[in-house]
């Protein structure tokens, strides 16, 4: 379980979360919407230790994850993040991208590893693109190959910050549906996003940030067919 | 024209020649091999939170790249001869080069830092990677990647400065054509058909770094 | 080992006011041959930059080949071939005018490798955008891609401009009295080579660094265009 309790984010003089109040159960998918500077992909990077928090608490599994003696890249392993701007490693091929952290993080042999992101790159579909050089791939499989990445990890939760922003239009459909089979599996995952579709299809909750605070969450049914705030309602007005 | 070239008297001399190219390229590239070290280290040391190690860099850097390469020679000779500490040639040689490399390598190398989005820390990191898993898996070999021409530049550059050593009595290729040319005063003759050595010398490192580059940066 | 306080005062007495104006008269000459060596230079050199990014193959490779060899020989071996060449056809040179001639032909092949990837750094699709307005191509060259190519080319040719100032100290090696020189016998004569070096040094750096620091800062605005 995540817990984001009253979590206010500044940098420098600019206040950007203002006291976020947010609990992820098992299994559950939450997608986060709101616009541009809100803070989403803010919030995100605070619950994993990118970046760090002028107050509030984040607790995984109950693990204050801002606290002194907290060993992040132990907390870390737990959490997987795909990122918008993919972030491929491209000097390794698609193999040596996933079978990589497995290796050097948590200590699996080589043999070990390279079945473990063999299983992950199948299971996104780029089973046949072991040997290859990301700056050979598309958008989307670099995408793809990043979802792989931080499952060969084996997290109890997948973080997505806007990871179909950057793709052309063709290529965020199997994204999506790679997303979709992950959540139907069972994963908790929170997912910032600007696709609405998905939002409504597939997360157990919708959760509205603006400006730095959560203005609107519940099921999509009520946030996105029937939103209860006005400024929500704003919001998916101007996207539609 | 009433010149007689002579050439003979210079192809007798061409193993000596060549003994001394091989001279050339043996100073050239431990002066590059050092001054990576130093230059690394320079880059390190401008990147850190200290100030006074950021001013020690910053000083060896600035003062290697806006003053000549043969005043940096002349430091190592003359300079500290003044003090009495005699180096012998080669070693002015190997210091001067050395000492320059490190001043023109560090900006290479802290610009191959930058070049390197933080984007891919961050998705290092965010695997569970600590710090020093991610310079050494993720960073320098992108870095290295980035680095690789302006290195191999570099190195030309050093074979090309070495000729100073003529100067400083060194007998590496041009030192030795000196030596020989002043002997014989076919001068002429002489720095042509070293001329066409350090052209050859050039045209072999750039065809060698080009192949190793293909072979390395298969992405 | 001399200890320092009789250094001090040996310098006192062998470095006179006179060997400041000699040095200085030097230095007036190093600046002459750099400033001729880097506007002569670089305007063939753009010349050449020009012909090498928008000429036919065959043209271009040749053109390429003949300057590539002024960037593969040590410059003073170039120096010192060209100033016994002359002598040969029976035309001497002053050291003056030859090491200025060579270092000129150096500027200019370096000058055309930065001018080449200026006029190139202007995308494609931007000069079709002039052309299809109705420029002509010169316009195209004058008002599309020499303001794109000036920012792209300027970091780059600061640093030629700057190795030539610094390597024209080598023209001292054909004997002409350059600040080098001058210094190598001010030494010679005082006895007093760290102090020279230094001063000679602090001469170069000054007229360097300066130059250096204020192309890195206006490359740095022009990147927020």
């Amino acid at each position: 379980m995540i817990e984001i309790k009253n979590l206010k984010k500044s940098f420098g003089e600019l206040e950007v979360l203002k006291g976020i109040d947010l609990t992820v159960a098992q299994g559950e998918v939450i997608s986060i919407i709101g616009a541009s500077g809100s803070g989403k992909s803010t919030m995100l990077y605070c619950i994993n230790g990118l970046e760090d928090i002028q107050g509030g608490q984040i607790l995984v599994d109950g693990v204050d994850m801002h606290a002194r003696d907290t060993d992040l890249n132990k907390m870390r392993q737990k959490i997987g993040m795909v990122f918008q701007q993919y972030n491929a490693f491209p000097h390794l091929t698609t193999m040596e991208n996933v079978a990589l952290a497995p290796r050097i993080v948590l200590g699996k042999s080589r043999e070990e590893a390279r079945d473990i992101a063999a299983r992950q790159l199948q299971h996104v579909g780029l089973g046949d693109k072991l040997d290859v050089y990301p700056s050979k791939m598309s958008g989307g499989q670099q995408q793809r190959l990043a979802i792989a990445r931080a499952l060969a990890m084996e997290p109890s939760y997948m973080l997505f910050d806007e990871v179909t922003s950057a793709l052309d239009p063709e290529l965020v459909g199997e994204v999506l549906d790679t997303m979709q089979l992950l959540s139907e599996e069972g994963m908790t995952m929170l997912v910032v996003t600007h696709e609405i579709g998905f939002a409504r299809d597939v997360s157990d909750r919708v959760a509205y940030i603006h400006e730095g605070r959560v203005e609107e969450i519940g099921p999509p049914s009520q946030v996105i067919a029937e939103p209860q705030s006005e400024r929500t309602k704003q919001f998916l007005a101007n996207v539609r | 024209m009433d010149y007689n070239f002579h050439w003979r008297p210079v192809f007798r001399k061409l193993d000596q020649l060549i003994a001394a190219g091989w001279v050339t390229m043996e100073v050239a590239v431990l002066a590059m091999l050092v001054g990576i070290v130093l230059g690394l280290l320079l880059a390190l040391m401008k990147m850190s939170n200290s100030r006074s190690l950021r001013w020690v860099a910053v000083g060896w850097i600035e003062i290697a790249r806006n003053t000549p390469a043969l005043l940096q020679l002349f430091f190592f000779g003359f300079g500290l001869g003044a003090f009495g500490i005699h180096l012998s040639p080669f070693l002015i040689v190997l210091f001067g080069l050395s000492f320059n490399n490190a001043g023109y390598l560090a900006e290479t190398f802290r610009g191959g830092f930058s070049a390197v989005p933080h984007t891919q820390l961050r998705a290092a990191r965010s695997l569970g990677m600590t710090a020093t898993q991610t310079y050494l898996r993720i960073v320098i070999p992108q870095v290295f990647r980035i680095v690789y021409h302006p290195m191999t530049n570099q190195l030309v550059w050093s074979v090309l400065m070495s000729s100073l050593g003529m100067l400083v009595g060194f007998r590496e290729l041009s030192g030795e054509t000196q030596f020989l040319a002043f002997k014989t005063f076919r001068i002429f003759e002489y720095f042509l058909i070293t001329a066409i050595i350090y052209y050859v010398i050039v045209k072999i490192i750039l065809g060698l770094s080009w192949l190793i580059g293909r072979r390395l940066f298969r992405y | 080992m001399d200890n320092s306080a009789t250094q001090v005062i040996s310098f006192f007495t062998a470095f006179r006011l006179a060997d400041l104006w000699y040095l200085g008269q030097a230095a007036i000459n190093t600046i002459i041959i750099s400033v001729l060596a880097i506007s002569i230079g670089s305007f063939f050199g753009v010349i050449f930059g020009w012909i090498l990014a928008e000429f036919n193959r065959y043209l271009t490779v040749l053109l390429n080949l003949i300057l590539d060899v002024f960037r593969s020989i040590p410059l003073i071996i170039q120096l010192i071939l060209f100033y016994n060449f002359f002598p040969i056809i029976g035309l001497p040179l002053k050291p003056f005018t030859a090491g200025t001639i060579v270092l000129t032909i150096y500027t200019s092949s370096l000058v055309a490798q930065v001018a080449r990837s200026g006029i190139q750094a202007t995308p494609v699709p931007t000069r079709r955008a002039g052309r299809s307005l109705g420029m002509t191509y010169f316009q195209d060259l004058r008002y599309v891609v020499f303001p794109i190519g000036l920012r792209a080319m300027l970091p780059a040719w600061t640093g030629v401009a700057l190795g030539v100032l610094k390597d024209s100290a080598l023209v001292s090696v054909l004997g002409f009295v350059e600040l080098l020189r001058a210094s190598q016998i001010l030494v010679t004569r005082t006895q007093e080579p760290f102090i020279i070096l230094t001063i000679v040094g602090a001469f170069y750096f000054m007229l360097s660094y300066p130059i250096a620091r204020i192309t890195d800062r206006l490359e740095k605005r022009w990147q927020n265009d």
